[in-house]
């Protein structure tokens, strides 16, 4: 009787953005007369970061520092269409409209910016800091705020620009299944250490080590953050959380947070989390989308785990106290199986 | 703790950028963590009304009648809604993108098919008073018998959970009970097969548990309009469905969304804007209609459960040959999103492996509880841990460490999936071999050299040259209107394979049926064919050119036009 530690792994591939396309996502880019600019998305911001990501994508594309850009969204008034923030679409859908709608705003302000130093647009490029200077001859320059100020002011432009994308819907062949559901797909591996107590059948998860592959990391903070919260969730769902506890009978089920259980501070444990970027072609300076895939491979890699730890497959989620214990005694007791330990082949 | 392991995919950035790459700090960080920033329950007008739902006690019931005559005579009650005063009392979120019928009323008013089902609402001057005249509605129920698990659901004589499906399971395509998958032929790689593995996998229900509840403030504007506060995840979504059920020109509707206090799916599919607008709009006053934590739990749509049964195939070297997939998704009481979420599930089929044989019948079941959304990883989540504890039970059957049996059957670029396009951007063994290194894992020496760039395509990226076909689960008496495609895919298949027995449709012969008569869904029946291995009938297209035009948009995948 005691205390036994399994490993369990899992693996995974995520689809991004909406199933067979066709969620369009638009995007509005305009700089007011001092060089700053405002995209204008419906896009919503979960706390995922969606605000961020695209301001970080706007400011790389128009080539102005990201202090220079502001995102404002969800007002059906000003913003244009947008599917919405969900299946993972929000970073490779509305970044890759974002940055259509600043290419055509950036067009418009070297253009303003050559008119004045009078030079042809196409010799000139951006620095990111502020300032507009012929490719070569950093001296013949003009900051993206004076060009601006010319745009409006001199010259009669618009610095803005239109955005949309959209991945063209698939059909699907209902004899065999036949479609195309998605143009980029995020990876993963985690592999999970739990200790099981087979006196009460309770779970501790000790460690995680993970790999995620999701296209470039916009933004490693955001990256991390979607990561870290992402993996709490799977191994919630692994063991703890459901609004059906005796499914499909619908007793006993949870109305508030002290009855819909969830691991607290005390239970999370140890990830370490390597991240691999493989540049998405079609996604927004490659990236993906990291937003759901995080949670997905916890649950198989946490059940895996109990196996390898006690011999007990549980192949109903959540993994209870209570099934563990009843499989323990239908086993005859613990059957550790320690098919993952370090060194072993 | 976190590391960026550049050397991977080295070769396929430009890492020099200016913005990307960087770890900025949040735009709205600052509003965050100072309690500043405004959510939709931050704009608390003067006067503000309150609604509440009276909520069924029963799985399933008829209403005989509804009396709201003492709840309207309640202290500080304005106004009792029933479904009468809702212009049109039947909605499907997809709808919107032609995609499934409208099956669920705002609130209901013949029967009602889960427990904590919306019967009235209540709007009065406190969500005190609210509460109080919620109690005092008075329903006669006509109690019928109930369904809750979803392989009952679907026997002969269960009760029928939504009229719209009187079988209990969704029709795809306007042609079958089940969305399938085949790819190969699974029974004739089952008999050469040295293992066969099988499991059955439970996913339970799970709510998203956003700490902000789902929620909509609603207020009149000048001129005409209706300003409205929201939580959702699809501003335009909320729009549209408001601007259907209330039948009024979307641009009398001002929607502000966009700062959120979490989602995870559970605000994408919300009706709670068009009962605050109804309430603004039969006032005259603004009106809040948001849940709270109980009715977030129970009444809000949750993961839906999914039951998967696997077959697997396997050599005796840890190949898989061929797997097979038996799926139900629980989609509750109405349909929501599930229908959807099973096609973005068969399209996942097999996982990240590629396997030359593939077979799944997979199910929306209509039950008597509350009906199931979207929740992070939709239709993804619950398949990936039937298909991951799956593959623990293969490497055991075949006595391999999981991680090797992984990277021998991982897909690699240039490989045909199951849906019949071919693998790109791989990563999944890259992924597997720097967990393995991180945990002290020592792989086998193939496993080690494998990589997700090599060594796929050729003989693995060729389409099956015979696949099993059958019209199990036909649908047979269904009148699916006027956009119903059911003739074979359109699409732009990687390569094109002559294989007996079946041809693969070219790009453009996405045909149409001819228009018929509309829709009764009702009038369909099941017959269960054994699988057979000899071709359906294939009727030719009917207009071998035409390319999709107007609304139709999602309507050949459900083969069921909005009506």
């Amino acid at each position: 009787m005691g205390l036994h530690r399994g490993r369990g792994f899992a693996a995974i591939n995520y689809p991004i953005g909406m199933n067979l396309g066709g969620d369009p996502s638009q995007a509005l880019v305009h700089s007011n007369p001092d060089g700053k600019f405002t995209v204008a998305l419906s896009s919503i911001d979960l706390g995922q970061g969606m605000k961020s990501v695209t301001r970080q994508i706007a400011a790389e594309t128009l080539g102005v520092p990201v202090a220079d850009v502001y995102v404002d969204t969800a007002d059906s008034d000003t913003g244009p269409h947008c599917m919405g923030s969900f299946a993972s679409r929000g970073t490779h859908r509305v970044g890759n409209a974002v940055i259509q709608a600043a290419q055509e705003a950036r067009a418009v302000m070297l253009e303003a910016a050559a008119e004045e130093l009078e030079v042809d647009a196409a010799d000139l490029v951006t620095d990111g800091r502020g300032n507009i200077h012929v490719n070569g001859a950093p001296s013949r320059s003009i900051t993206t705020m004076a060009a601006c100020q010319a745009a409006q002011f001199k010259q009669g432009r618009t610095v803005s620009g239109r955005g949309i994308f959209l991945i063209p819907l698939s059909e699907v062949d209902p004899e065999t299944g036949e479609m195309t559901p998605v143009s980029c797909f995020a990876h993963a591996a985690l592999l999970v250490e739990v200790e099981v107590d087979d006196e009460t059948g309770e779970v501790a998860v000790r460690d995680m080590q993970s790999a995620y592959e999701l296209g470039r990391a916009l933004n490693p903070k955001l990256v991390e953050q979607q990561l870290v919260g992402g993996a709490w969730m799977g191994m919630s769902h692994a063991l703890w959380e459901t609004t059906e506890p005796y499914y499909p009978d619908r007793s006993h089920g949870p109305v508030d947070f002290n009855h819909y259980l969830m691991p607290g501070p005390g239970d999370v444990a140890p990830h370490h989390i390597s991240v691999l970027e493989r540049p998405a072609p079609d996604g927004p300076f490659g990236g993906k989308g990291p937003g759901e895939m995080c949670a997905n491979p916890v649950l198989p890699a946490v059940a895996n785990a109990v196996y390898d730890a006690v011999g007990v497959r549980i192949d109903e989620l959540p993994i209870t106290p209570e099934k563990i214990l009843r499989g323990i005694r239908a086993n005859g007791g613990a059957k550790p199986r320690r098919r993952l330990a370090a060194g072993a082949a | 703790m976190i590391e960026f392991r550049k050397e991977f995919f080295a070769d396929e950035r430009d890492d020099n950028l200016n913005e990307i790459g960087k770890p900025t700090r949040r735009q709205d960080i600052l509003g965050h963590v100072t309690g500043r920033s405004p959510f939709f329950d931050d704009h608390l007008f003067d006067g503000l009304l309150h609604i509440r739902c009276v909520r069924s006690p029963h799985h399933h019931a008829r209403i005989r009648r509804i009396d709201t005559a003492e709840a309207q005579a309640m202290p500080g009650v304005v106004r009792v809604l029933t479904g009468r005063d809702v212009p049109r009392n039947l909605n499907t979120l997809l709808s919107l993108l032609d995609f499934g019928i409208d099956d669920e009323p705002l609130l209901a008013d013949s029967k009602v098919a889960y427990k904590g089902e919306p019967v009235a609402a209540i709007i009065a001057e406190t969500e005190a008073q609210a509460r109080a005249a919620v109690t005092k509605v008075r329903v006669d129920w006509e109690v019928r018998p109930h369904v809750l698990d979803v392989e009952e659901a679907i026997r002969p004589g269960a009760p029928v959970v939504c009229e719209v499906y009187k079988t209990n399971k969704f029709i795809y395509h306007g042609k079958y009970d089940h969305q399938k998958m085949r790819y190969g032929d699974v029974e004739a790689a089952f008999a050469r097969a040295d293992h066969i593995v099988e499991g059955r996998y439970q996913m339970s229900p799970i709510e998203q548990a956003p700490i902000e509840t789902c929620g909509a403030i609603a207020a009149p504007e000048t001129n005409d309009r209706y300003v409205c506060y929201t939580s959702t995840q699809a501003l335009f979504f909320s729009l549209g469905t408001a601007a259907k059920v209330l039948t009024t020109p979307s641009n009398r509707f001002h929607f502000i969304g966009g700062t959120v206090g979490g989602g995870f799916g559970g605000k994408v599919d919300s009706v709670h804007e068009p009962i605050a607008i109804l309430g603004a709009m039969l006032t005259g006053r603004p009106c809040k209609f948001a849940w709270d934590r109980e009715e977030e739990m129970q009444v809000g749509a949750p993961r839906g459960a999914e039951r998967w049964y696997i077959k697997d195939g396997v050599a005796r070297d840890g190949r898989i040959l061929a797997r097979k997939f038996t799926g139900y998704f629980d989609s509750g009481a109405y349909t929501r999103l599930s229908s959807y979420a099973i096609i973005k599930s068969v399209g996942h089929l097999p996982g990240p492996y590629t396997i030359p044989n593939v077979h799944a019948d997979v199910y929306c079941v209509y039950t008597n509880r509350t009906p199931a959304t979207a929740m992070r990883g939709f239709g993804i989540t619950g398949v990936d841990f039937a298909i991951e504890a799956h593959m623990d039970k293969v490497a055991e059957a075949v006595a391999m460490n999981p991680i090797d049996l992984r990277i021998l059957n991982a897909y690699r670029d240039g490989d045909m999936k199951a849906h019949r396009r071919e693998a790109k951007n791989c990563a999944l063994i890259e992924c597997c071999q720097v967990v393995a290194d991180k945990a002290g894992i020592a792989l086998q020496a193939a496993s080690r050299a494998a990589s997700s760039l090599r060594d796929g395509g050729g003989e693995r990226g060729r389409l099956p040259a015979h696949t099993a076909l059958d019209q199990h689960g036909v649908v047979t008496g269904i009148d699916t209107g006027g956009y119903a495609r059911k003739t074979g895919a359109q699409g732009r298949p990687a390569r094109h394979i002559e294989m007996p027995g079946y041809t693969m449709p070219t790009a453009a012969s996405a045909g149409r049926a001819p228009a018929q008569s509309p829709a009764r869904p009702g009038a369909a029946s099941t017959a269960a064919s054994p699988s057979t291995a000899t071709e359906p009938p294939r009727p030719a297209p009917a207009d071998g050119g035409n390319r999709r035009q107007g609304a139709m948009r999602f309507s050949a995948i459900s083969g069921l036009r909005r009506r």
